[in-house]
């Protein structure tokens, strides 16, 4: 459960942070750096049952069905990467307080970081592959929020889209690895696949999922060639480059080498792909890192070349070579996370982070100079830091490894990647703090507040520990952590400093002594670099991009021309070519199911419904008359519904069948009302042709599927459990409100998003191009003298309680016999509507109480809360109740939770109905400009000269 | 002729209609189409549950031969939704109609378009 807990207060955290939006900068920082520091004593409290060998774990169900489920577990590899992530996360949020702007909006930023720390987090001390695939993806996404978190640089911008194009991609491959090592081990848990390594490695799939996984691993840790997405990333505020671009998120690759290190590592596969990778990247991002004059760019590819490093040592496959890569993963973190704040206080104070520009820095900046230069003879490899220990590990490990039946190979490149290494490092203290002092700093340099140093001072701290007591102070973590990682007792090992006079240390002084030599000719060594022809990664990325998108650019062209009627032919050709591929795969006669014989009053009502369809075709010019004869097919399909069994359907369909035509009655008062044939004879022809195949294959469709005997499934179950589980006579609304209920849950708030889109689109008409129109708009139609009919307005009135009555009786019985909510919901708006035809919708809206958002919102919202009341109570969401009450002189009656759900569907319904249709004689009010009078219902004798068609 | 028959000649029917109409050029013959082609697709998705006379789907002890209630409460939100998309799509087309002053479907006016069509000066 702690686990668990631990898990989720990042997340909390980042929420709390957004809610404090409007706190101060301060605050904020409290309320982040506590939800992390409640995470990080709760990890303490658990380090020691950890350390000593126990695994903690815990469990919550999520989709059993596809074994997904959250299970975390924390052994010593875990806890050592939730040490990091929570530990420099607690120090990163110090540090960003102080070092973003006034004007940068803190509260999202923190929002963001905790976000990223949750899922980093989640990474870690996942159980499960599914759910560490799924912290995976939230740690791109999150990185990408936080690479752009200065949305207005184009930089900021590119380098995160950059950085989630090649991180999203992986984790693609990723995805499809995990799986096919999960099918491999026959199960998603990681502990039950870590023991799995037999099976796993003589399996035919073991080179494709070692191969996916890889993708996944070098593109998130920048490893070659996937590695130009993270100097890119460099765009991002430093507090980000430092906490996700050196000391987390790019070790996620590195973890996950480390974790599936006893089941993936040993073969010659494993060797050449991730030892090759590890070295050319470590090679070639010390190269580079040598000849960057950003400060940033220069730590970025020096992380590069120490992830390549990591890499290079996983994938030598010896348990020493893991151990020292373990003890390297910690080294890294603390050096380099110190260095980039520390790049991070020079560009504050002195307004620049150009190398060039730089210098004498110590003498107006003593501490961060201090700080600096610790942290980067640490990186440089020099005693008694600790980066020290584990370059000499490292070298050590490399005399011992043969590539290709070469000894020399991997020891030459190790040394002068190292000696690059010691050269960039030395640059780094050489360049900025010593020298002579300059005059033309862009600010006036000084040393910063504690909130800025004092974070990396932490880490400095530690870099010096380390180097001067590696034994006492990381040992035992290193111990059991490379225990996990190799998954047996690690070899025997010593952290010290002084090993004797081993081949490793004559190469570690030999890349030192290279190393500074190579800063006292960096002059001609650049222009030696200058004068490569060395490709530029981004450039190429750049170009890929560019053609994928030209490409589908063309494409999509080619196929959407931006007309609909093109695209509505190409659809139904497709549809109607895919229907008869699927008949004539199957059976497609008709079948021999008994048929019910027609009366002579069908006939006719088919008849109508025949003759309806064919004067809507035929009568396209003249639109009034289109709407006439499209509400008699609808009146006949209602009638349909009733003859056939479904008086709930009727209901339905006859209520939205008046709502639908006064909706068109609506629109049509504002559009043309006669229309000539745009197209051609022959386009025409083409398009009844089409119909007549579409329709007739559906027609056929239907009579095969009528003249068949139903294979029921499930249409019984619903039969029999309306009434002892969903309490309801009335199956079909038990099946909307209960069995279906979470459909039904959707399809209203479907029907609100529909209804607000419309107010969205009519709101606005008044504005622009569609204003003036409105504005300069004639009525076009003969108007009758009389505004509101006397008899109509009596009538109406008359109607209203009636309506209500008719209402309300059809929505109480609705869970035992036809009605409901959508019908009630219908009924009651039908009732207001004939209001506001026969007074006027000015006077209609004066006695309108309540608003129409408001219904909508209010509707779905309880039925919302009558699903969640069922959790209360330990059962699913949208689980109905029900009981039956006894009351003197009313008698035994129901009460069914379904019918809060069913009030919520009701007001729903009114309130997109009513929201929709008053807007839009809203607007045709407006359009009308029909002058304000004090009685609306009077006669307006004005009006009978009013006849221009 | 049978009650099969009646229902699946319609259906074809009224898709047929929809299809023709949806792929005309004013938008208002579109909305129509949508209208004809969700009638179309209910009775459709209805008559997957056979056809039966008097026997509607409530429950009471006893009683074997019933409608198929699944269908049916299927079709009921869909004849909601159908009306809440075909809102949506008139009110669209009224927008385009105000913003572009025509009422074709692809916005632009066709060559051959006759001058009595245009609106409110006639």
């Amino acid at each position: 459960m702690d686990l668990l807990l631990i898990s989720v207060l990042p997340f909390l955290g980042a929420l709390a942070v957004s809610l404090a939006a409007r706190w101060t900068r301060t605050a904020q920082a409290i309320i982040a750096g506590g939800f992390t520091l409640a995470a990080v004593l709760l990890l303490v409290s658990k380090a020691p049952a950890v350390l000593g060998g126990q695994v903690i774990g815990s469990r919550l169900e999520w989709i059993p069905a596809l074994g997904l489920n959250v299970e975390y577990f924390l052994d010593p590899l875990g806890l050592m990467f939730a040490g990091l992530i929570l530990g420099i996360g607690l120090l990163i949020i110090i540090y960003a307080t102080f070092y973003l702007s006034a004007a940068d909006c803190s509260a999202r930023f923190l929002a963001f970081l905790m976000l990223f720390m949750g899922a980093m987090l989640g990474i870690v001390i996942s159980d499960n592959i599914l759910l560490l695939l799924v912290f995976w993806e939230m740690t791109s996404l999150s990185s990408f929020l936080l690479i752009g978190f200065w949305r207005h640089l184009p930089e900021g911008r590119q380098g995160a889209r950059m950085a989630l194009a090649v991180t999203g991609g992986g984790g693609l491959a990723l995805i499809a690895g995990m799986l096919v090592l999960g099918n491999i081990a026959g199960s998603y848990q990681l502990t039950e696949i870590l023991i799995a390594r037999e099976a796993i490695q003589t399996s035919p799939l073991y080179p494709v999922a070692l191969v996916l996984i890889l993708i996944g691993c070098f593109t998130k840790s920048a490893q070659f060639p996937f590695h130009f997405w993270l100097p890119q990333a460099m765009a991002a505020p430093t507090p980000v480059s430092a906490y996700l671009h050196s000391a987390t998120m790019v070790k996620a690759g590195v973890f996950l080498l480390a974790r599936l290190w006893p089941v993936l590592a040993g073969t010659d596969l494993w060797f050449y792909l991730v030892a090759t990778t590890g070295l050319v990247t470590m090679l070639l991002g010390a190269a580079i890192a040598l000849f960057k004059d950003d400060l940033k760019a220069l730590l970025a590819y020096s992380t590069i070349s120490h992830l390549g490093l990591l890499t290079m040592l996983f994938g030598f496959g010896t348990p020493m070579a893991a151990v020292v890569g373990v003890f390297h993963i910690l080294n890294h973190a603390t050096f380099k996370a110190a260095l980039f704040m520390n790049a991070g206080i020079v560009d504050h104070e002195v307004g620049t982070r150009d190398a060039r520009r730089l210098g004498g820095l110590v003498h107006l900046m003593p501490i961060a100079a201090t700080l600096g230069t610790i942290a980067g003879l640490s990186m440089a490899g020099l005693p008694p830091f600790n980066g020290f220990l584990s370059k000499e590990m490292m070298l050590e490990e490399a005399t011992h490894t043969v590539w290709g039946g070469l000894e020399w190979l991997v020891p030459v490149i190790a040394t002068v990647a190292a000696l690059l290494s010691a050269a960039y490092s030395f640059r780094y203290v050489a360049h900025v703090y010593f020298g002579p002092r300059r005059d033309d700093y862009p600010k006036a340099p000084h040393d910063p507040g504690i909130g800025l140093w004092g974070p990396p001072a932490v880490l400095v701290v530690l870099v010096v520990l380390i180097g001067l007591f590696p034994a006492a102070t990381a040992g035992p973590l290193v111990q059991e952590v490379s225990g996990v990682v190799i998954g047996a007792e690690p070899p025997y090992f010593a952290l010290k400093m002084w090993h004797g006079f081993t081949p490793a240390l004559i190469m570690s002084i030999v890349a030192v002594l290279g190393g500074a030599l190579l800063l006292w000719r960096h002059g001609s060594a650049e222009r030696i670099w200058r004068a490569l022809p060395l490709p530029v990664a981004k450039n190429m990325f750049d170009r890929f991009t560019a053609l994928l998108v030209t490409t589908s650019r063309t494409i999509t062209d080619a196929i959407d021309t931006g007309s609909l009627q093109r695209s509505l032919f190409v659809f139904f050709l497709v549809a109607i070519g895919l229907g008869i591929e699927g008949m004539s795969a199957g059976e497609y006669a008709a079948g021999a199911r008994d048929t019910i014989p027609a009366s002579s009053i069908d006939v006719i009502a088919w008849l109508a419904l025949v003759g309806g369809t064919v004067a809507v075709m035929v009568s396209q010019q003249h639109r009034f008359l289109t709407l006439v004869y499209i509400s008699v097919v609808g009146l006949v399909v209602s009638l349909g519904f009733i003859h056939l069994s479904a008086p709930d359907l009727a209901l339905t369909q006859i209520s939205v069948e008046v709502v639908t035509i006064l909706l068109l009655l609506l629109a049509l008062n504002l559009l043309p009302k006669r229309a000539w044939p745009t197209s051609s004879r022959t386009r025409r022809i083409r398009d009844a042709v089409l119909a007549v195949i579409g329709g007739g294959g559906v027609g056929w469709l239907s009579w095969a599927v009528m003249t068949r005997q139903p294979n029921d499934p499930i249409s019984a179950f619903h039969w029999a459990q309306a009434k002892p589980g969903g309490g309801g006579t009335n199956v079909v609304n038990v099946t909307l409100v209960d069995f279906r209920g979470f459909d039904t849950f959707g399809e209203i708030i479907v029907l609100g998003i529909a209804a607000l889109g419309i107010f969205a689109l009519l709101e606005t008409a008044a504005r622009g191009a569609s204003g003036r129109r409105l504005l300069a708009w004639k009525p076009d139609l003969i108007r009758s003298p009389e505004r509101h009919p006397m008899m109509l307005v009596v009538g109406s009135r008359l109607i209203l309680p009636m309506a209500i009555v008719v209402g309300l009786y059809l929505f109480l019985r609705g869970h035992n016999l036809p009605g409901g909510g959508f019908i009630a919901g219908l009924v009651f708006s039908i009732a207001m509507l004939i209001q506001y035809m026969a007074s006027g919708f000015e006077w209609a809206e004066k006695r309108r109480r309540i608003e129409r958002h408001a219904l909508i919102t209010l509707g779905i919202l309880t039925a919302a809360a009558t699903g969640l009341g069922s959790l209360v109570f330990g059962e699913p969401f949208l689980t109905s109740a029900f009981g039956y009450f006894h009351l003197p002189l009313i008698g035994e009656f129901e009460l069914a939770t379904a019918l809060l759900f069913d009030i919520g569907v009701a007001l729903t319904v009114i309130g997109a109905v009513m929201l929709a249709l008053s807007q839009l004689s809203n607007v045709a009010q407006r359009a009308e400009k029909i002058e304000h009078v004090e009685h609306p219902m009077d006669i307006d004798p004005s009006r009978t000269t009013e006849t221009n068609l | 002729m049978s009650l099969e028959f009646l229902v699946a000649s319609a259906v074809g029917l009224m898709t047929a209609a929809g299809i023709y109409l949806t792929l005309r050029g004013r938008t208002f013959s579109v909305v129509l189409g949508i209208a004809m082609l969700s009638y179309a697709i209910n009775a459709f998705l209805f008559s997957v549950g056979r056809l039966i006379v008097n026997a509607p789907p409530i429950y009471a002890k006893g009683v074997t031969e019933y409608a198929d209630p699944l269908p049916q409460a299927l079709v009921l939100t869909a004849i909601v939704i159908s009306f809440g998309m075909t809102a949506l799509v008139v009110v669209l087309a009224l927008r385009t109609y105000l913003e572009t002053g025509t009422d074709h479907v692809n916005g632009t006016p066709d060559a051959g378009e006759t001058p009595s069509d245009s609106e409110g000066d006639v």
